[in-house]
């Protein structure tokens, strides 16, 4: 029982995680029908910035938004300079360039910080609670990785439901022509679109990192997690990100937990399988909506 | 803002507010506008005015060149030669987002609605032209900004109510018939209260009853704004419209009040139908 409790907690915290990601993989399909390869890629960017900055002796919460901040950035730089040219052309263009920018971020990663393993700082205890005589795996660090995510969660929620930002960000997803007509600086919207994706990435990696170790290719794995989540939740929802997340997080906690950790990405891949098999179009999307 | 002329230069600042009187009494000046793809002529030395207070209807058969017209108005489209001036400015290298901001609106031909968001929230789209659209305004000014968003959401309400579609405002725009999703793209347009709203074929798939409720819709509205349309039924644009520029492979061939365009030879010839025959099919676009 108390290891069925452990790996659901366990599940959770990485599950978030993983939903982290997925969102950022699903602001990006909803604003430009384009899956970022380069999202995991982009988080560790921002989490090797993250290190410098600590590794300057600046205050941790410091370094910590230093990052987050980056993160926009970073995003909107790279739809400016590598997405924007691409509108328009074929589909396998977006695929191939952001399969490149995958390779091209994680090498000048390598290139500065070594491709070499190094530690994160976590914000707080990595020690196991104690509820009562029961002790737990689950830690003050894994209570701040849900609070954290929740948060982003719940303010993309309220930025796409209640404010007028997110509303024009609806409206371009579902006709940008239209939306242009009705004043809306579409281009800028796709931008926005970009920086909160790897805004939501960046938080993914300095989550994970204290987890895992710091290396160029640490979020790889989380990639492939986070993407099966985004489609679990049919791509299009960011609600549906969170719930493919914490469903491909416990999945894989329980699959490594009772199965070895050598079965976690088979069990992934199993669940997506399954999943696309039953409902192709996600567990969140209205198939109907979308086949414009 | 920084004007330039065609080769690049400054413009002088005189240049882009002239011709000064007749362009301010009228709203919507386009002049000599000539569109050609990759050698086809589309619009050839194509003008019309438009200003509040006026209905202009713009009709001629299938691939006239009316789509364009409005294409060049909105910016899709640059024109080779001429020039759209908008109250006394020049528009150039103005782009589809400018134009709520200008005052101008345009519905589409169909209906053009946000699928995914509801009649309101459609509606709402249209209310803010503009409103600030930054990412960190909207973070930072999330709770400031409330009330500026219910003020937006009132007037969305007004704009529905005033169609005659406040009741579907929760409601997505795929479970509501055609004619309703009509109005609601109507309030879309309405909602900012621009000063030029142009219709591309309003009245198609509407029944007669609801085409007699858009003529007296239109007549409510001339005497807000100036209102371009381009239609295919005749019964509304001889009923509604104060003046009608026929169009005919690119060229205006007739500009007139109803009853001249009516009378017009030239017109009959060409739009209604009895030398259409005759002429080579595909070269119509």
């Amino acid at each position: 029982m108390g290891r069925f409790v452990d790996l659901t907690l366990n599940g959770f915290t990485y599950g978030v995680i993983y939903a982290a990601v997925a969102l950022g993989l699903v602001l990006i399909w909803r604003a430009t029908r384009i899956v970022n390869f380069a999202q995991g890629a982009l988080a560790t960017l921002t989490t090797y910035i993250a290190v410098s900055l600590l590794d300057r002796s600046v205050n941790y919460w410091l370094a910590f938004a230093g990052a987050l901040f980056a993160g926009l950035v970073i995003g909107a730089l790279t739809e400016r300079v590598f997405i924007r040219p691409l509108y328009g052309k074929p589909d396998l263009n977006p695929i191939v360039v952001s399969i490149g920018l995958l390779i091209l971020v994680e090498s000048i990663a390598g290139a500065i910080w070594g491709s070499g393993d190094r530690g994160f700082e976590p914000a707080f205890s990595q020690i196991g609670i104690s509820v009562g005589k029961t002790h737990l795996e689950f830690s003050h660090f894994d209570v701040f990785v849900l609070a954290s995510v929740l948060v982003l969660m719940v303010g993309i929620l309220v930025l796409f439901r209640w404010t007028n930002l997110g509303l024009r960000m609806r409206a371009s997803a579902f006709a940008p022509e239209v939306a242009r007509l009705l004043g809306v600086r579409v281009g800028r919207i796709l931008t926005t679109g970009w920086a909160l994706a790897t805004f939501a990435g960046a938080l993914a990696g300095l989550l994970v990192a204290p987890k895992v170790l710091l290396s160029p290719n640490m979020m790889d794995p989380i990639l492939v997690y986070g993407f099966a989540a985004a489609v679990l939740g049919g791509l299009d929802s960011p609600l549906g990100a969170l719930v493919g997340g914490i469903v491909t997080g416990l999945g894989i906690s329980y699959v490594g937990g009772y199965m070895g950790s050598s079965m976690e990405t088979v069990g992934a891949a199993v669940l997506l399988i399954v999943v696309l098999s039953i409902r192709p179009e996600g567990i969140f999307s209205r198939p109907s909506a979308r086949r414009v | 803002m920084t004007a330039t002329t065609a080769d690049g230069l400054p413009a002088a600042p005189a240049a882009d507010t002239a011709p000064a009187a007749p362009a301010t009494a009228a709203g919507l000046v386009v002049e000599n506008v000539t569109v050609s793809f990759g050698g086809l002529s589309v619009l050839d030395n194509v003008s019309l005015t438009s200003s509040t207070g006026e209905i202009v209807g713009v009709i001629g058969p299938n691939g006239a060149g009316k789509t364009t017209l409005f294409n060049v108005i909105c910016g899709f489209v640059r024109p080779q030669e001429g020039r759209v001036v908008w109250r006394g400015k020049q528009l150039r290298h103005h782009h589809p987002y400018d134009l709520a901001s200008l005052g101008i609106e345009r519905t589409l031909q169909g209906v053009g609605l946000f699928q995914g968001l509801d009649a309101l929230d459609n509606v709402l789209v249209g209310a803010a032209p503009v409103a600030r659209s930054g990412l960190f305004s909207a973070l930072f000014g999330l709770w400031p900004s409330s009330r500026e968003e219910r003020r937006l959401r009132d007037q969305a309400m007004e704009a529905l109510d005033r169609m005659g579609v406040a009741e579907y405002a929760a409601r997505m725009p795929s479970t509501l018939p055609y004619p309703v999703q009509k109005r609601i793209a109507l309030a879309r347009a309405l909602v900012s209260q621009p000063a030029l709203v142009m219709m591309d074929e309003p009245a198609s798939g509407l029944s007669a009853s609801d085409i007699s409720e858009l003529a007296e819709l239109l007549g409510a509205l001339r005497s807000e704004m100036g209102v371009l349309i381009v239609e295919h039924n005749m019964d509304l644009v001889m009923a509604t419209c104060d003046r009608i520029v026929v169009l005919d492979f690119g060229k205006v061939i007739a500009t007139g009040v109803p009853d001249e365009i009516r009378a017009d030879p030239v017109v009959t010839t060409a739009y209604l139908g009895e030398a259409v025959e005759s002429e080579p099919a595909d070269a119509r676009d």
